[in-house]
């Protein structure tokens, strides 16, 4: 589905990370895998260090303490959001929305729009959809999105297939409306038909938590995780991308008649180095116009990724001057989703820790 | 330049490649050695495998990598 929108913009994107930081060597041992081909991965994979969160911390956590930050730095007010935007899938309760919580917690107007959205690794693109969508009404100038999840504490320390790679993060972004004539394109599409190749499988109504759910089992090849722990299907989440991605951009670039040589930086969505590299080898673009820096410094961060990229390798260009971007993110739905659209000058590029 | 079976050694030296037709039933590669051995094998012969070949009907011995790596214009 295509979709198109004028005169918005994003002015700032903060990225809050747990100080919390894990090492792959350190964690090796925790597989049941011999440690030269642990080895071997880390190279390949991009495994090297990720940031997680230290005890019972959520994503309103996260979300309040860098908006906090925002209000004391004076590059937003409290009384502007006209609507926050939360995409997560490990938000603090199954009812009420985070977005709530976070804003009573920030003791936000209560003249506005609080909106879960249950999306993951594409969730910054339909964030930002949702966010151009809300301000084509006159009541709203300002939109807070936060890419926000805490997928470490769904997934199991004894399963190699997701453990090394997962980080904690949350993304803020502000939106706007801008001045720019350049329309902003974009391109969605779903397959509900493959949802369980990436899946918690308990915790919802249709399997709820139990004693049963939490039972550690051996699921082939050393890893152990439950029921209620993430499971991805690597080799059909690894397909899916490889298949699928390409024709998604180069449908978007076909559309907003543009060519793939215009495109400053493909911005996508960060999974691992090898995924990443293998995408751009297949759309032909060189590995230095698609990063794929995020896993290896704070692993996968589910829809906090793309602005992390951003942030991580771009800061201080895109804080001086607009981006030509396409951006890309893929996963949990199985959802894809990219966006066409020149970022910048951001009015605020960085990460910081927490606390 | 390496050849295949000396890869997969260096991947998995506990086996003999030599001896199995099919690696994956034979539990001598997993989806991860598939990676890493795309990775060697990217490496080895300067190409792309390309991502939507990384399936295991294409690493189930010598033969069907050594096809996967000439589609990418290696002569082997």
């Amino acid at each position: 589905m295509n979709f198109k929108f004028n005169r918005k913009k994003v002015s700032g994107t903060l990225i809050v990370v747990p100080a919390n930081e894990k090492s792959f060597v350190e964690e090796m041992k925790n597989y049941n895998f011999p440690e030269a081909r642990s080895l071997k991965l880390k190279e390949v994979m991009g495994y090297n260090k990720r940031r997680m969160v230290a005890g019972d911390v959520c994503v309103s956590d996260l979300a309040v303490f860098g908006l906090e930050k925002l209000f004391e730095r004076k590059l937003l007010s409290r009384e502007e959001i006209d609507a926050l935007l939360v995409v997560t899938q490990t938000g603090d309760y199954l009812m009420p929305p985070t977005s709530n919580i976070v804003q009573g917690r920030l003791g936000l107007k209560r003249d506005m729009l609080c909106l879960d959205i249950n999306q993951a690794c594409a969730g910054f693109v339909l964030g930002l959809i949702q966010a151009f969508m809300l301000l084509e009404q006159e009541s709203v100038h300002k939109v807070v999105l936060i890419n926000a999840d805490i997928l470490s504490r769904k997934a199991s320390a004894q399963d190699r297939n997701i453990y090394p790679l997962i980080g904690d993060a949350a993304a803020i972004s502000v939106i706007e409306r801008g001045d720019a004539d350049q329309p902003i394109y974009a391109n969605v599409k779903m397959d509900g038909s493959q949802f369980a190749a990436l899946v918690i499988p308990a915790g919802g109504l249709r399997l709820p938590c139990s004693a049963e759910t939490a039972r550690l089992e051996d699921v082939g090849d050393g890893n152990r995780r439950s029921k209620d722990h993430l499971f991805m299907d690597g080799s059909t989440i690894f397909n899916f991308v490889q298949t699928e991605v390409p024709p998604l951009i180069n449908e978007l670039l076909a559309t907003a008649g543009a060519s793939a040589d215009s495109i400053d930086y493909f911005a996508c969505h960060q999974p691992n180095r090898f995924m990443l590299q293998k995408l751009a080898d297949k759309m032909k673009i060189p590995h230095a116009r698609m990063p794929n820096n995020v896993v290896e410094n704070f692993g996968n961060t589910s829809g906090a990724t793309i602005p992390m990229a951003l942030a991580l390798n771009f800061a201080d260009q895109i804080r001086q001057k607009p981006l030509r971007l396409c951006l890309a993110g893929f996963g949990a739905g199985l959802t894809w989703a990219a966006m066409l659209l020149n970022l910048g000058p951001l009015q605020f590029c960085e990460m910081i820790d927490y606390p | 330049m390496k050849t295949v079976l000396e890869i997969l050694k260096e991947i998995r030296p506990e086996f003999d490649f030599a001896t199995s037709q099919d690696f994956i039933s034979d539990s001598m590669l997993d989806s991860f050695d598939m990676v890493t051995l795309v990775s060697a094998l990217d490496k080895n012969y300067g190409i792309s495998i390309d991502g939507t070949d990384i399936v295991p009907e294409n690493f189930q011995n010598v033969e069907t990598i050594t096809a996967l790596i000439r589609k990418c214009g290696v002569q082997a």
